[in-house]
C-alpha cells in the first residue's frame, strides 16, 4: 500500500506536484493517468525517495522509503527506460542489484527467464532495443519478488506482443495480492488494465475513482442520425420533447439510449433514415475533457505553421513571449 | 529449499492476510534480509569489475608505470653520469605521476558515470541509504587503486634496483622502500578517492576529470611563469604544495628544501580528501537524485 498525503514538489517557481493525496491499494491495478508533464514521474520518484518532497509525506506500508531495510523485496520499480550503464551486461546489472539487497543470484536467472532475456543475458545493454530495455527494467523491478510494483509508462516502445505480455503480467501480479501502480498518458491502455484510476493534471488531483465509475460517469452515450428529411424529423423530435444536437450539416445527435424511440417515431411518420446508430463517446475523449485545462504542452490544431507575413509574425511572437512567461 | 515462483501468468494467486493489515497482501517466498554495508560493497565490487573502463584505466596505469620505469631505468643505466648515492627508487616517479591521471579518471567514473547513464536512480532505489552507497564505492575503489599501485610501484622499484646495481647508486634503506611503495601508493589511491568525491559532487564525468587534472598540473604550471619578485612567496608555495612535488617527497627528491617533508604529503592529501567527502556526503543527502 502506498499512501500520499499532501505531497508537493516545487522546482523554484514551478509547482510540479501540488498537494497530492491518495492511496494505492493492494490486490488491484491502480492506473496513474495524466498528460505529459503532469507530474506523474516526479510523484513516482518521490515515492522512491529519489526526490525530496517540498511538503507532504509519502509512505509505503507505513514507512518512508529510506526506512526500508530490504527495499527491493518491498517495492520494485520501472522508472525510465535504460537507467543503467550500457557497458554492463544484463546479467551483471541485475546481479549488482540483487547483491545490494542480499537476494540470491539464482533469482537473476529467474527474472531474466520471466521477461524473456535469457538469450542476451551476457550481452552489453548498450545494444538493446527500446523494447528489450523495458523488459530489463521490468526484470529489475521483479527481482526482489516485491509486494508493491510501480511501472512508469511500461508499454512505451513495446511491440503488440510485448504490450499484451505486460498487461497480463500486471493482472497476474495484482491477482496475487500485490499492489500495482502504473502510470500512463493513454486512457485506452488504462481502460484495459486498471481497476482504479487516479488522474492528475499540472500536479493536481483531478479524479480518484474506480474504473467502472469513471466509465459510467464519463462515457456519454448518444444516437447518431442521418436523414434526407432533416427539418421534418427535427420538428417531430422537438414535438416529443427530445433535445437534438446538430454537430454537422448532415448529422443529428440525440443524447441517451434513444435509438428505439427515434426509430419508431420515424416509422410512424414515414421519415426516411439513412443512419440510426447508438454511439458511446470514448474514454479518451472523457480524459481529454477532464485534463483539457491542465495540459502542459499544447500543440496548435490545423495546418502546420507555414511562413507568416513579417508583421503578423512579430506580433504573434510578442504575444507568445508574454503568455509563455506567465504560464511558466 | 522451495524455489520462489516467478510471477508467470499461470502462477496461482497467493492471497494471504498480513497481520494487522486490512488488505490481503502478497508475501514473497524470498527470505527477507536486513541489508548492510557488506551488501553494498558486494554490489559495488560487481559494478567496478563488470565495466570495461575499469580494465582500460588500470591497464594503461600499469603500462605507464612499468613502461616509463623501464625506459628511464635503461637510459640512466646506460649513461656515464654517476648517480652518486641517489636512491634508484626515485626513477619510478615519472611513471606514477602520469599514471595517477588514470586513477583520477577511474575515481571520477566510479561516481559520476552513474549520473550520466541514469544508473544512479536504479542504485539509489536498490539502496536508499545514499551515504552507504558512497561509502561502499569509496572502500571498493580505494582497495582496488591501492593494491594495483602498490604492486606496480614495488615491481618498478625492484626493476630499478636491479638495473642500477653497481652503477654507484645507493642501496635503498627499509624506510625508503616503505615510502617509495606503501607511502606513495596510499597517496595516489587517496588522490583517486578525492576524484571520486569530486565526481559525486560535480555529477559530470568530463567536468570532474578536467577539474582533477587541473588540480594536478595547474599549480606547477602557473608557478613556472610567476616571474614577478613580489610573487616569490606565492610561487614557492605553489611549487612546494603542488601534487607532483608532494609525490616526489616520497622519493626524497623535492624541488625545494622547505615545504612538506617526510610523510607530510599523505596527511595533507588525507585532510583534503576528508573535507571533499564531507561535502560529497552532505550534498548527496540534500540533493535530488
Amino acid at each position: 500500500m502506498i499512501e500520499l498525503e499532501g505531497l508537493t514538489k516545487r522546482y523554484g517557481e514551478k509547482v510540479a506536484v501540488n498537494n497530492l493525496s491518495f492511496t494505492v491499494r493492494p490486490g488491484i491495478i491502480t492506473g496513474f493517468l495524466g498528460p505529459n508533464g503532469a507530474g506523474k514521474s516526479t510523484t513516482m520518484r518521490m515515492v522512491l525517495g529519489l526526490d525530496r518532497p517540498t511538503a507532504g509525506d509519502v509512505r509505503i506500508d507505513g514507512k518512508h522509503y529510506d526506512q526500508l531495510k530490504d527495499p527491493l523485496t518491498y517495492i520494485g520499480a520501472l522508472l525510465e527506460a535504460k537507467a543503467w550503464h550500457g557497458g554492463r551486461s544484463a546479467y551483471n546489472h541485475l546481479l549488482c542489484l540483487a547483491q545490494s539487497n542480499g537476494i540470491p543470484s539464482r533469482r537473476v536467472h529467474e527474472v531474466l527467464d520471466t521477461v524473456g532475456l535469457t538469450a542476451v543475458a551476457k550481452k552489453k545493454t548498450k545494444g538493446f532495443s527500446l523494447g528489450m530495455g523495458q523488459r530489463l527494467g521490468i526484470a529489475a523491478a521483479l527481482l526482489g519478488d516485491p509486494r508493491i510494483l510501480m511501472f512508469d509508462e511500461p508499454v512505451n516502445g513495446l511491440d503488440p506482443e510485448g504490450i499484451h505480455w505486460i498487461r497480463n503480467l500486471m493482472k497476474t501480479l495484482a491477482s496475487q495480492g500485490r499492489t500495482v501502480f502504473v502510470s500512463s498518458h493513454l486512457m485506452s491502455e488504462m481502460a484495459l488494465t486498471a481497476d482504479h484510476l487516479v488522474v492528475i493534471g499540472q500536479g493536481r488531483l483531478l479524479a480518484d475513482t474506480s474504473m467502472a465509475d469513471f466509465i459510467a460517469e464519463n462515457s456519454r452515450s448518444y444516437v447518431r442520425i442521418r436523414t434526407p428529411q432533416r427539418e421534418r424529423l427535427l420538428d417531430m423530435l422537438h414535438g416529443e420533447g427530445i433535445t437534438v444536437v446538430e454537430p454537422g450539416a448532415e448529422v443529428l445527435e440525440v443524447d441517451g439510449d434513444k435509438a428505439e424511440a427515434v426509430g419508431e417515431l420515424a416509422a410512424r411518420h414515414q421519415v426516411v433514415l439513412h443512419e440510426l446508430s447508438p454511439q458511446r463517446a470514448s474514454l479518451e475523449e472523457a480524459f481529454m475533457q477532464l485534463t483539457a485545462e491542465s495540459v502542459e504542452y499544447h500543440a496548435h490544431d490545423g495546418q502546420p505553421a507555414g511562413p507568416v507575413p513579417q508583421q503578423q509574425q512579430q506580433q504573434q511572437q510578442q504575444q507568445q513571449w508574454g503568455s509563455d512567461w506567465r504560464k511558466g | 529449499m522451495s524455489t520462489p515462483q516467478p510471477p508467470m501468468p499461470q502462477a496461482a494467486p497467493d492471497w494471504q492476510a498480513a497481520p494487522g493489515s486490512p488488505y490481503p497482501t502478497y508475501t514473497s517466498p524470498i527470505p527477507v534480509v536486513r541489508t548492510h554495508l557488506g551488501h553494498a560493497i558486494a554490489s559495488e565490487w560487481t559494478k567496478i569489475k563488470s565495466v570495461r573502463s575499469t580494465m582500460w584505466t588500470l591497464g594503461v596505469f600499469v603500462l605507464l608505470v612499468l613502461g616509463l620505469g623501464l625506459l628511464t631505468g635503461a637510459v640512466v643505466a646506460s649513461s656515464d653520469t654517476v648517480v652518486d648515492g641517489e636512491s634508484p627508487l626515485a626513477l619510478g616517479f615519472f611513471g606514477l605521476l602520469l599514471g595517477s591521471i588514470c586513477l583520477i579518471t577511474l575515481g571520477v567514473l566510479t561516481t559520476a558515470s552513474e549520473y550520466g547513464t541514469g544508473m544512479v536512480r536504479t542504485t539509489m532505489t536498490a539502496c536508499p541509504s545514499r551515504g552507504r552507497v558512497l561509502a561502499a564505492k569509496a572502500i571498493v575503489f580505494f582497495l582496488v587503486a591501492f593494491v594495483v599501485t602498490l604492486v606496480s610501484a614495488t615491481l618498478v622499484g625492484l626493476m630499478h634496483v636491479t638495473m642500477l646495481e653497481g652503477s654507484g647508486a645507493g642501496e635503498p634503506t627499509g624506510s625508503e622502500w616503505l615510502k617509495g611503495t606503501v607511502g606513495v601508493s596510499l597517496y595516489v589511491a587517496l588522490l583517486g578517492m578525492l576524484s571520486l568525491a569530486i565526481g559525486s559532487i560535480i555529477r559530470h564525468s568530463a567536468g570532474a576529470i578536467t577539474i582533477m587534472i587541473g588540480a594536478l598540473l595547474a599549480p606547477l604550471v602557473i608557478a613556472l611563469f610567476m616571474f614577478s619578485e613580489s610573487l616569490r612567496d606565492v610561487q614557492q608555495a605553489l611549487f612546494e604544495y603542488s601534487i607532483p612535488n608532494q609525490m616526489s617527497v616520497f622519493y626524497a627528491n623535492s624541488l625545494s628544501d622547505s615545504g612538506p617533508s617526510g610523510w607530510d604529503p599523505l596527511w595533507i592529501m588525507l585532510g583534503v580528501t576528508a573535507v571533499a567527502f564531507a561535502g560529497a556526503f552532505a550534498l548527496l543527502e540534500k540533493r535530488d537524485v
